[in-house]
């Protein structure tokens, strides 16, 4: 494809964001001399960078010179070499999309693009910059934050300074004025400092743009009122704006970013509003995610996607469709950020577009859609390539008549087995090709034979062990209870095998709090035996027989066990827990079983009892922002080793957490993490109104479809191969993914590399392999196969990507590599490859007249704001209202997720629902997911996947209020209420209707949180201050 | 004068005590020149009908390093109200309460007759008795439900405030909570982890609620019912609780594979349960039941591996060094006695088994704290049943056989030094000017503490004479010895028996002959036993066999009358007579023999013959024989082999078997039914009388013995022939040119050949 398709031909989608600086033209050479950086040292560095995360020795800690120098004060002359023609060109003007008109995006992004109006557009951008300064400051100490800031501050003040459009003296000023920092290095300084910034500054940005939110404005514009740019300079350093710690308060929420809610109290906020509202960045001219959704939704929503295409790219996770495998894995399990691999290592190096494929290899299909075959070739088992290992699939060439097969993967020849052996039709197809779904589909299962077994032996169904905190707290809160009153009747719901009577699944039960208490519920028992193990130093499994049983057989003795644990410790006084040895007990009672397993932990405090995994408080706001953040993220103690022996046992944690205080989440979830569980978390939990969502949880958690005691294999065709997986997932070596279990939310993002020459004709094919044990206790190999194409035209490799499943693996490597990088730096990184992989499409794929404008190719239109998303969400973005624990939670959620669940978890759903059609079933459609799509008017409800919030204008209709709670007026809702009545009326039925709706096939159970008036919350972001830096040095 | 004999059982039963010499010798010289020792067997708890104890306390002699009691043989001043102690001479004030005293009105304790009395003693708060079982589930379902059975029943035979706890182990050790409605708890140890007092006081959450309770008192008040420790409670309270918790005691879960021993944790189970009394209930009167039904194999303790390839030790592989557990088991076990001891703790050990259960590395588990070692094969066998349910019987009175906790004080006048004592004891370390530089068996110290014994319960104390010999005693002096044991009835009361006995001097060399008359050689043999087999235990076997040679040698050499060189003319006295017989069979029996035993079965054979009384201990030594025919009324004859007639019915008793055969006519009579038929009555009731015999003895017997029947030619016959004295065998059998008896197929010596030696040796004027 051409640019010019992209550009023109079809620009419909085309967005070109050319954000224009008339006097900002002061500023903008400068601009565009740091472009040179980007160009001359940014690509090599920065991509490399990139790529080396997790490595210790890569760029990163000793920075090459592009990130140093953007690191370095901008003292330091201009080392930048000189700058690339292309840079340059960029540079002196930076455009808006044709449209100034704020509102109607689609006319804009239709319009070509002219270079537009400049006056409008220059206003936002101006506008934003103030706004971003404050929330800069607290994230960004060093100086070039202040750098940038100085020269965003530039068109902040522009405005402020002189209201009218003419920002052009304004600048000047700042800039010189405090630094005098010469204009090329000011821009050196900018790349770097635009990623900081927009995080936060766009999120009060957002607000603050919007006439109709004021409060926000003020915090945008707390610095602003008084100071001349010079004390903006400073400001950088100040603490952090007030206007944050409303979000303390909230902090339960998960969407930190969003969450901001500032009270009415502010002071000085309206004051601020006054100066920017006229000249902002128009938000809406910005690429809408929303737009994009809709559109895909309507261009192939409800229909069928048949996979027999290599390398053909599939329809959004957002878009309903029917999957029919003909050849490839669904994009349900195999999802891959480009569907064309440059050909060869140099044009990816150029492009750095992380070639990557999101593997959710259990992942739930609709019921429209068939269920994978199963396929057993008998006691030799499966087919394999003799060289390669990988598995018969339709990327086997059968030649000779169908005596022998050419490996897909390797190019082996293997003889076919006899039994296997089946004639050739005129096209050199086994006639028996659409008869075994190893030849003819993309996913399906074989069964294993015993030499895929451990220790050759046949497996024994897994079991589910609940292991439940009984200390003092857990007793008061009634949660014990609770747990165990749900366990009675959730027992009869384990999961099972689609053609089994009842599940083979056993079940076992363990209570604690400084010691364990295990449990004899042996069938042939009057009573339960309760079998208590003081000795956590070297914990051990205390008897085998009559610990893990059939619930059906022993249902009298584990109900009476169930009735009993609330009251055996309701006196307890016992405060003090342990943790590791928990899970070691859990392990070691599969292992003594001989079994795989899931444990559910529920667990309510930090592990200080003196015991192995003691843990202690290392909260400390006090790292924030410095190198030494990232230790917050890493585990204490020895939770890796252990998480090791659980992996290597087939041993799954799942941790359910009800902390009210710092629990180190880092920690504690490590096992879960890397046991391929799920985490959950409770803050402050009460039983009235928090059960129905731990519950729920609860449920579906133990209702999964899953496999245990994993291990993944991810085999490529000849010329390239998997370098690095991110996921929830443990790896002895550099190839095995090893999962003690998987289920259908979890999903392991794989990165692939270059190692040759890609051939164009052969494409480039993926084979996942996932060995593990069925819910019956069966060994099966599940295979995902899916060819991509290959292209030699970069513009092929940008056309075809999937800005869903880059974002998801952005999330991932990004979230562990905070591990051993400061979080800056990681910021800087994403910064640079978002900007790198735009420029480059703009250089050789744009059509070269837009040179100001910033060239989206259609695949990647939201990549910036989904990017945006990605920089502000609260792991990434760390402010001290946001606990230490919350951040590890969500760094721990996204690195499970698949698409589908980053893609909400970044850009949440905004839902008006004071719109609502209570006449149709269908959930109103979403607005952009920005603070000024918020209306005092308005009812909005926000989803991101793990919890929503139900947002309430001040002057909402009173019928609304009426209906969803029940009181008069707008004033009559408790500011305590935070959960909904159930009701019977239109209004409350329709929105629960949606409420489930959004909430059907999500993993996490959403907790629905009211904010009326006072408190307010910050959407995610949206717009697009940040983005506009990042385009600028392209 | 009496007899001697009379006189010595006189002394038996009114003191239980029974010296190797009743005329001593008055100078350490002299003494040594006897070869027997001073000594005497000690049953401190005996039996008496006749003795009533008395409700106050006794009146001690106010010197500190004394504190002797008064007693009979004390001068009494009744004007002054003084008496003098008979051992340091110390003139003491009788106490208030006893101003009423004169020559008509004395105290019991001064009374002639009195020379052992009781008290009972009102000091201190009573504590319960204690019993906690440790039981092993590693067994065959058939013998672990025999033993369930003989747990459950074992509740009802306990006193009904005792406390009972209960321990299982396996591979894991579980302690159980004996209060819990509705779920019954335990807490589980793993069973290769050793683990400290304290750790395990912790861990069982004793530490805290125990605190009170640490300074030995843990009922403040008799009346306070309840105990605060969750594992031991009383019998009454949890009877039901308990009998079902055992009803549902499962066998050992885990998996055993081909090939495999199961995985037992005694030594952890042990430690435990020590380590749980140690922390609830120190110093007071209480049993730790082990049943076990195999060896330990894992963790601390263990004596043999778990693979049943390699097989458990033999007297060969300790010979040879090769033992690999051994060394590190038996000081594994000891530490657990010791600590077990000083808390007055006992350890009974019920083991049944086929094989041997590492009773070797254990037994002093139960040597050292008094406590009972019953082997069996299985614990469905009546043997131990039996035995079994004898711990838990009852005397004439009611009462338990069964008291706790004693401590024996032996106070000496002063000629007089104690050298130690051999029994179910520990030493208390109480230094004295009474105890003897020289030991002989557990010495040093003029005090023992032992945890636990019934009435048969016997010591051996060993004295030395320190008098020189050119410090003559005075005319008509008496040496003296007391024996204070202070202890805990079985019905919790505190006691202190007394026992006060004089002996006289006499000049060796002057009165030899008096001398010679007292000696009592049947104690003289037990005593000189069981220095050996405390000899044994440490040393060769070989050697002490040398030792007991040598001193049979100079005894005969002393006390013989002939002439030199001449064996012929050798006599010995008729004191003397049945010595070197009772030195020939000691020299064969199992005590010193390991030949033909596990160590195990010696381990056994010991522990009982350590603390049995003169007439157990003799029965060990020379076993009884009986013969029944229709010559005449059943009549003890010879152990020899002799005696081995074809128309008797031997009854052998060797106190560990009952042996009952059957000569070769009565077998084929027998078998040709005879005793069927009406007009062979006589021969049933002769077929009858040994079993009746042997009944009442299996009846009284503790621990119950096997009872063997068996005929000529049987295969268990071997039990009588290896027993008898091999007058007849292969060699010799047709120099006798008689008929009767039966050769013994043996190497062995005869007692014919022994005597001829030892003369030759004692008239030897080499030597």
């Amino acid at each position: 494809m051409e640019h010019a398709c992209c550009c023109r031909g079809h620009n419909t989608w085309n967005e070109k964001i050319a954000i224009m600086s008339q006097q900002g033209y002061v500023a903008a050479p400068p601009y565009s001399q740091s472009q040179p950086g980007i160009g001359g040292f940014g690509p090599p560095s920065s991509s490399i960078h990139y790529g080396h995360y997790g490595d210790p020795n890569s760029s990163y800690s000793a920075p090459p010179p592009g990130v140093s120098k953007s690191a370095v004060p901008f003292g330091s002359p201009a080392p930048v070499g000189p700058p690339p023609p292309g840079a340059q060109q960029f540079s002196p003007t930076s455009f808006q999309n044709g449209s100034g008109t704020p509102g109607q995006q689609p006319h804009r992004f239709q319009g070509p693009s002219p270079p537009s109006n400049t006056g409008p557009s220059y206003a936002p951008f101006s506008h934003q910059s103030p706004a971003a300064f404050p929330s800069t400051a607290p994230a960004s100490p060093p100086a070039q934050l202040a750098d940038q800031l100085s020269s965003m501050q530039i068109n902040s003040y522009g405005p402020g300074a002189a209201p009218g459009s003419a920002v052009a003296p304004g600048h000047p000023a700042p800039f010189q004025g405090p630094r005098l920092l010469p204009p090329g290095q000011q821009q050196m300084a900018l790349p770097p400092a635009a990623q900081l910034p927009p995080p936060p500054a766009n999120s009060a940005n957002g607000l603050g743009a919007q006439p109709v939110l004021p409060p926000v404005a003020r915090q945008g514009a707390v610095p602003a009122p008084g100071p001349p740019n010079p004390n903006l300079q400073h400001l950088p350093g100040q603490p952090p704006g007030p206007g944050y710690h409303p979000q303390q308060a909230n902090y339960g929420p998960q969407m930190a970013a969003s969450q901001l809610s500032y009270p009415g109290a502010f002071p000085g906020g309206p004051a601020q509003l006054s100066g920017p509202p006229q000249k902002k960045l128009d938000p809406d001219s910005i690429p809408s995610p929303i737009q994009v959704i809709e559109n895909d939704k309507a261009a192939r929503g409800g229909q069928v996607y048949a996979t027999n295409t290599r390398g053909q790219v599939p329809p959004l996770v957002t878009t309903n469709c029917v999957i029919q495998d003909q050849g490839h894995a669904s994009p349900r399990y195999l999802r891959c950020s480009t569907y064309c691999f440059p050909l060869t290592a140099d044009m990816a190096r150029q492009a750095r577009i992380p070639l990557a494929a999101v593997i959710q290899p259990f992942a739930a299909v609709p019921p429209s859609e068939t269920p994978l075959y199963v396929v057993n070739h008998g006691e030799s088992g499966p087919i394999r390539c003799n060289r390669c290992k990988a598995y018969m699939c339709p990327f086997m060439q059968f030649i000779e008549g169908g005596r022998r097969y050419q490996c897909g993967f390797c190019a082996c020849i293997n003889d076919v087995p006899p039994f296997f052996f089946q004639h050739l039709d005129h096209v050199g197809r086994r006639i028996d090709h659409y008869e075994r779904p190893e030849l003819s589909l993309g996913s399906y299962e074989y069964v294993a034979t015993l030499d895929y077994c451990r220790d050759k032996k046949p497996p024994k169904p897994p079991a589910f062990i609940f292991m439940i905190d009984v200390s003092y707290r857990n007793i008061k809160s009634g949660l014990v209870k609770l747990i165990c009153d749900e366990l009675k009747t959730l027992l009869d719901k384990l999961p099972r095998e689609e053609q089994e009577e009842s599940s083979a699944i056993r079940v076992g039960f363990v209570t604690y709090n400084k010691v364990l208490h295990f449990f004899n519920v042996k069938s042939s028992l009057a009573q339960p035996q309760m079998m208590v193990v003081t000795d956590v130093a070297e914990v051990f499994v205390p008897l085998l027989d009559g610990f893990l049983v059939d619930f059906e057989e022993s249902r009298s003795v584990v109900t009476n066990l169930l009735d009993q644990i609330p009251e055996l410790f309701a006196d307890t006084n016992e405060s003090e827990t342990i943790f590791a040895p928990v899970i070691q007990a859990g392990m070691e009672a599969l292992k003594a079983a001989e079994c795989a397993g899931k444990l559910f932990i529920f667990h309510s405090s930090l592990p200080t009892a003196e015991a192995p995994g003691k843990l202690k408080n290392r909260d400390d706001k006090k790292l924030l922002n410095t190198d030494k953040e990232k230790t917050l993220f890493q585990p204490q103690g020895n939770y890796e080793a252990l998480a090791k022996d659980c992996v290597a046992n087939g041993c799954c944690v799942n941790l359910f957490l009800f902390p009210n205080q710092y629990m180190d989440v880092a920690s504690m979830g490590l096992v879960t993490m890397y046991t391929g569980g799920t985490l959950y978390k409770y803050n402050n939990f009460q039983l009235d109104t928090d059960s129905p969502q731990f519950l729920s949880d609860l449920r579906k958690d133990l209702q999964k479809k899953m496999g245990f005691d994993a291990t993944m294999r991810v085999r490529t065709s000849t010329g390239f191969r998997a370098t690095d997986f991110f996921g929830a997932i443990y790896m002895n070596n550099t190839t095995d993914v090893e999962m003690a279990a998987v289920d259908c939310d979890k999903a392991v993002t794989v990165e692939f590399k270059h190692d040759d020459k890609l051939n164009e004709d052969t494409g480039a094919l993926i084979q996942c392999a996932v060995l593990y044990t069925s819910m019956s206790g069966q060994r099966r190999i599940r295979i995902h196969n899916l060819g991509l194409n290959c292209s030699s035209q970069l513009a092929d490799v940008y056309r075809t990507c999937e800005t869903d499943a880059l974002i998801n693996f952005f999330a991932k490597s990004a979230f562990k590599a905070i591990l051993s990088q400061p979080l800056k730096t990681v910021r800087d990184i994403l910064m640079n490859q978002t900007a790198h992989m735009l420029a480059c499409y703009k250089k050789n794929c744009a059509s070269p007249a837009a040179v100001s404008q910033l060239i989206l190719p259609d695949t990647m239109k939201v990549l910036p704001v989904y990017m945006n998303c990605l920089l502000k969400s609260c792991v990434l973005a760390g402010r001290p209202e946001i606990p230490t624990d919350e951040r590890a939670f969500h760094r721990q959620l996204v690195m499970a997720m698949g698409v589908a669940d980053t893609q909400l978890y970044f850009y949440p759903l905004l839902l008006p629902i004071h719109s609502l059609d209570l006449k149709s079933d269908a959930v109103p459609g979403a607005v952009r997911c920005s603070e000024e799509r918020l209306s005092e008017g308005g009812a909005f409800l926000l989803a991101n996947g793990l919890s929503m919030f139900l947002w309430l204008g001040a002057s909402v209709s009173p019928e609304l209020i009426q209906g969803l709670f029940n009181v008069p007026s707008f004033a009559h809702i408790s500011t305590e209420a935070t959960s909904l009545p159930n009701l019977d009326n239109p209004f409350s039925k329709k929105l629960k209707h949606i409420l489930e709706q959004i909430q059907s096939q999500k993993p996490y159970t959403m907790k629905v949180t009211a904010f009326c008036l006072s408190s307010f919350f910050i959407l995610v972001q949206r717009n697009v201050p940040g983005l506009a830096k990042t385009y600028q040095w392209l | 004068m009496a007899t001697y004999l009379e006189f010595i059982q006189q002394n038996e039963e009114r003191d239980g005590v029974r010296f190797s010499w009743n005329v001593w010798p008055s100078s350490r010289l002299e003494a040594t020149r006897m070869v027997v020792p001073l000594a005497c067997l000690l049953t401190p708890l005996k039996e008496r009908l006749d003795l009533p104890p008395v409700q106050y306390e006794p009146v001690l002699c106010s010197r500190p390093t004394c504190k002797a009691v008064l007693n009979p043989l004390c001068q009494v001043d009744y004007r002054a109200k003084l008496w003098a102690c008979n051992f340091c001479f110390q003139r003491n004030q009788f106490p208030p309460a006893y101003a009423g005293i004169s020559e008509v009105n004395q105290p019991a304790e001064l009374m002639p007759q009195f020379s052992t009395i009781e008290y009972i003693v009102q000091r201190g708060p009573q504590t319960p008795l204690i019993f906690l079982y440790v039981v092993d589930t590693c067994l065959e379902e058939e013998d672990l439900q025999a033993l369930k059975e003989s747990l459950q029943m074992s509740l009802s035979l306990l006193p009904p405030d005792a406390l009972v706890g209960l321990i299982t182990f396996g591979r894991m050790v579980q302690v159980h909570e004996l209060s819990c409605e509705g779920i019954s708890k335990s807490y589980v140890f793993r069973g290769t982890k050793d683990l400290t007092a304290k750790q395990i006081q912790d861990m069982l959450g004793l530490s805290r609620p125990a605190v009170p309770m640490q300074q030995g008192r843990p009922l403040q008040t008799p009346e306070q019912p309840v105990i605060s420790s969750r594992f031991l409670q009383p019998v009454h309270k949890i009877d039901m609780n308990l009998t079902d918790l055992l009803g549902e005691l499962q066998r050992d879960p885990w998996p055993v594979t081909q090939g495999k021993r199961p995985l037992r944790s005694t030594g952890v189970a042990l430690s435990i349960a020590v380590g749980l009394l140690e922390g609830t209930f120190p110093n007071t009167g209480a049993r730790i039941m082990l049943f076990t039904g195999g060896p330990p194999t894992q963790g601390p303790g263990m004596v043999v591996g778990d693979e049943l390839k390699t097989p458990i030790r033999s007297w060969h592989d300790i010979e040879k060094d090769n033992a690999r557990f051994m060394k590190k088991a038996t000081k594994h076990y000891e530490t657990l006695a010791h600590r077990s001891a000083a808390n007055g703790h006992c350890i009974d050990i019920y083991a049944c088994a086929l094989d041997q259960t590492g009773l070797l590395e254990m037994k002093c588990c139960a040597n050292l704290t008094g406590g009972h070692m019953v082997m069996g094969d299985s614990f469905n066998t009546s043997l131990f049943k039996q035995t079994f349910q004898r711990v838990f019987s009852k005397g004439y009175n009611g009462e338990f056989r069964m008291a706790f906790g004693a401590n024996l004080d032996v106070k000496t006048s002063r000629e007089l030094k104690i050298a130690g004592a051999i029994g179910p004891c520990i030493s208390l370390n109480a230094k004295g000017p009474c105890v003897s530089e020289n030991e002989l068996g557990i010495g040093g110290t003029s005090q023992w503490k032992i945890c636990s014994l019934d009435p048969s319960t016997t010591l051996a104390i060993y004295f030395e004479v320190v008098n020189q010999h050119n410090a003559p005693i005075p005319q008509g002096g008496r040496g003296a010895v007391q024996f204070v044991t202070h202890y805990q009835h079985s019905s919790t009361q505190k006691r202190i028996r007394v026992t006060t006995i004089a002996r006289n001097w006499a000049d060796a060399q002057t009165q030899l002959q008096h001398i010679e008359a007292a000696f009592d050689q049947e104690a003289a043999a037990v005593l000189m036993a069981r220095l050996g087999v405390y000899r044994a235990e440490s040393e060769e076997g070989p050697d002490v066999l040398r030792w007991l040679d040598r001193q049979l040698i100079r005894l005969c050499q002393k006390f013989g009358q002939y002439n030199k060189d001449d064996p012929n003319s050798f006599r010995l006295s008729e004191s003397f007579s049945l010595y070197p017989q009772f030195i020939f069979h000691l020299r064969r029996s199992p005590f010193l023999q390991v030949f033909n035993n596990s160590p195990d079965e010696s381990s056994y054979y010991r522990h009982h013959f350590a603390r049995q009384d003169l007439t157990q201990s003799l029965i060990m030594i020379q076993p009884i024989l009986y013969a029944y025919s229709f010559h005449g009324p059943p009549e003890p004859v010879l152990l020899d082999s002799g005696s081995i007639l074809p128309d008797r019915i031997l009854l052998m008793d060797t106190f560990f078997q009952i042996v009952i055969y059957l000569g070769e006519t009565i077998a084929q009579w027998q078998k040709a039914g005879y005793q069927d038929m009406p007009e062979y009555e006589n021969f049933k009731h002769l077929l009858q009388a040994p079993l009746d015999d042997a009944q009442e003895i299996l009846q009284t017997r503790f621990p119950m013995p096997r009872y063997i029947h068996t005929e000529h030619g049987g295969s268990q016959a071997r039990f009588l022939l290896s027993k008898v004295n091999p007058s007849q065998t292969h060699n010799n059998l047709y120099a006798w040119g008689q008929e009767s008896g039966a050769p013994i197929l043996t190497d062995d010596v005869s007692l014919q050949v022994f005597m001829d030696h030892l003369k030759k040796l004692a008239v030897s004027s080499a030597s």
